[in-house]
């Protein structure tokens, strides 16, 4: 009896639609939130991301439209977040029915953002999500959709995002990011074992066998990962049995 | 009957209110003292900081219809802080005072494991619990939390581990709390939301 290694579908949008793309670029249409949402409630995942990529100011209505469908959905967690820059944003996307808010670039700008949602929603709902690129023997923070480097280390950033009050960190590697060859259990070890926090390890997972290394050398609390799971490549409840077999603790949908 | 479902200001309170809806419960959100005291069945979901919970109680003058509905025997159920305010005090805010209906301190769950407990873990039922009834002993349940109450208490029907053994579900006369989040549990936390519904009815 321990806690479960989760499995989390992650739901990029542009506010209304899921998108999907390669390293952070060449979007395309990949379905209807809402249905893909209800889809992976049944199928046994563990808790739900919901992204805004887009992130503009005129379609923040629109995406919080959407949490609040996708929420009704859910009975599990859902996590939401993009373009969140100031505690209201944070209050608005709570309200609209998410259980954790993810803060990247503007926390970046201004760690005190990740205090203040802390203080407010508690540390178990802010998550501070990290775009780690690979920089000679170090990892870089990377910032607005994987494509401007923040220069920080990423393992210090994580550190200090947990000082600040945030209760778990989703890592990408935008290296690995939409790849599928694998997930970078490199960094993701380095970051894991660097602070007291629960991880989620993004980018790059195709093959059940990716999700195995993940949790045995990653050190991942939670594997996060999108077109895999929207194009019905990996079902999840195939995965999470693939899991259970290899001895990793898994929730074995019912 | 209505559930009244306290909402103090905090979190997702209307994830647990869709949950009673999805079952065929009526419920009500509401910070009014007088719906409170008039109330048939209780359900306080708390999350965040419990120094903000037991504040808003106070602020809003909810303690005292609370406390009384309580020992008047009308059924409650507290989810997550709302189980910890039922001791005497917890370690997040040592200087404030939890409702006492339920003997024992709040602890913080130990540093030598991932803080805050965060996702789906067993239970291990160590009473008949009515909460519990009907659902499989191998059932997971989701967790958020770093503050626990310990097991020694009596009624505990049910503990978790994480670092070390702590109250999972708490059962005592009409008295319900599970420090998990059953809105969030898939068909496990439905069922015992529903069983808790039974119970109130």
């Amino acid at each position: 009896m321990s806690l479960a290694h989760r499995i989390i579908p992650c739901l990029d949008t542009d506010g209304e639609r899921v998108v999907k793309g390669v390293n952070f670029a060449g979007l395309r249409d990949a379905g209807d939130p809402v249905a893909l949402a209800a889809r992976y409630n049944e199928e046994g995942a563990d808790e739900l991301v919901v992204l805004d990529i887009a992130a503009s100011r005129d379609r923040r209505p629109t995406f919080l439209e959407t949490i609040r469908r996708v929420a009704a959905e859910l009975s599990i967690p859902l996590t939401a977040g993009g373009g969140i820059r100031t505690l209201e944003d944070g209050r608005a996307v709570v309200r609209a029915g998410a259980d954790k808010v993810t803060v990247n670039t503007a926390a970046v700008e201004r760690p005190e953002l990740i205090s203040e949602l802390s203080r407010e929603f508690g540390a178990q709902a802010v998550v501070l999500a990290i775009d780690a690129k690979r920089n000679g023997n170090h990892w870089d923070v990377m910032v607005r959709g994987g494509r401007e480097c923040a220069s920080r280390d990423a393992i210090e950033w994580a550190k200090i995002g947990v000082q600040m009050g945030a209760g778990e960190i989703l890592l990408t590697s935008v290296d690995r990011d939409g790849t599928q060859v694998g997930f970078d259990t490199e960094v993701t070890a380095a970051i894991s074992k660097a602070v007291s926090v629960p991880l989620i390890a993004s980018g790059g997972a195709k093959l059940p066998e990716h999700f195995v290394q993940i949790f045995k050398k990653g050190a991942a609390d939670a594997a996060l990962a999108a077109s895999i799971f929207h194009d019905g490549v990996q079902p999840i409840r195939t995965l999470k049995e693939f899991l259970a077999g290899k001895g990793i603790e898994v929730r074995l949908p019912c | 009957m209505k559930v009244i479902i306290i909402d103090y200001g905090a979190g997702n309170v209307p994830s647990v209110e869709r949950a009673l809806q999805r079952l065929g419960a009526e419920a009500e959100r509401t910070n009014s003292p007088g719906r409170i005291e008039k109330a048939e069945a209780l359900l306080l979901p708390g999350v965040g900081h419990y120094a903000a919970l037991v504040r808003a109680l106070d602020e809003q003058e909810m303690r005292e219809p609370l406390v009384d509905a309580i020992q008047r025997g009308v059924p409650f159920l507290g989810i997550c802080l709302g189980l910890q305010v039922l001791f005497e005090s917890s370690a997040e805010s040592p200087q404030l005072h939890g409702l006492n209906l339920l003997p024992g301190n709040v602890c913080s769950l130990p540093p030598t494991v991932k803080l805050p407990h965060m996702g789906w873990n067993q239970i291990v039922a160590n009473q008949e619990s009515r909460l519990l009834a009907g659902i499989g002993s191998s059932a997971y349940f989701y967790f958020a939390h770093s503050y626990a109450a310990p097991d020694s208490n009596g009624s505990t029907t049910a503990t978790c581990f994480h670092g070390t053994p702590f109250a999972a579900v708490v059962e005592k006369q009409n008295i319900y709390g599970v420090q998990f989040h059953p809105e969030k549990s898939g068909d496990s936390g439905s069922r015992l939301l529903q069983n808790f519904l039974r119970i109130a009815a």
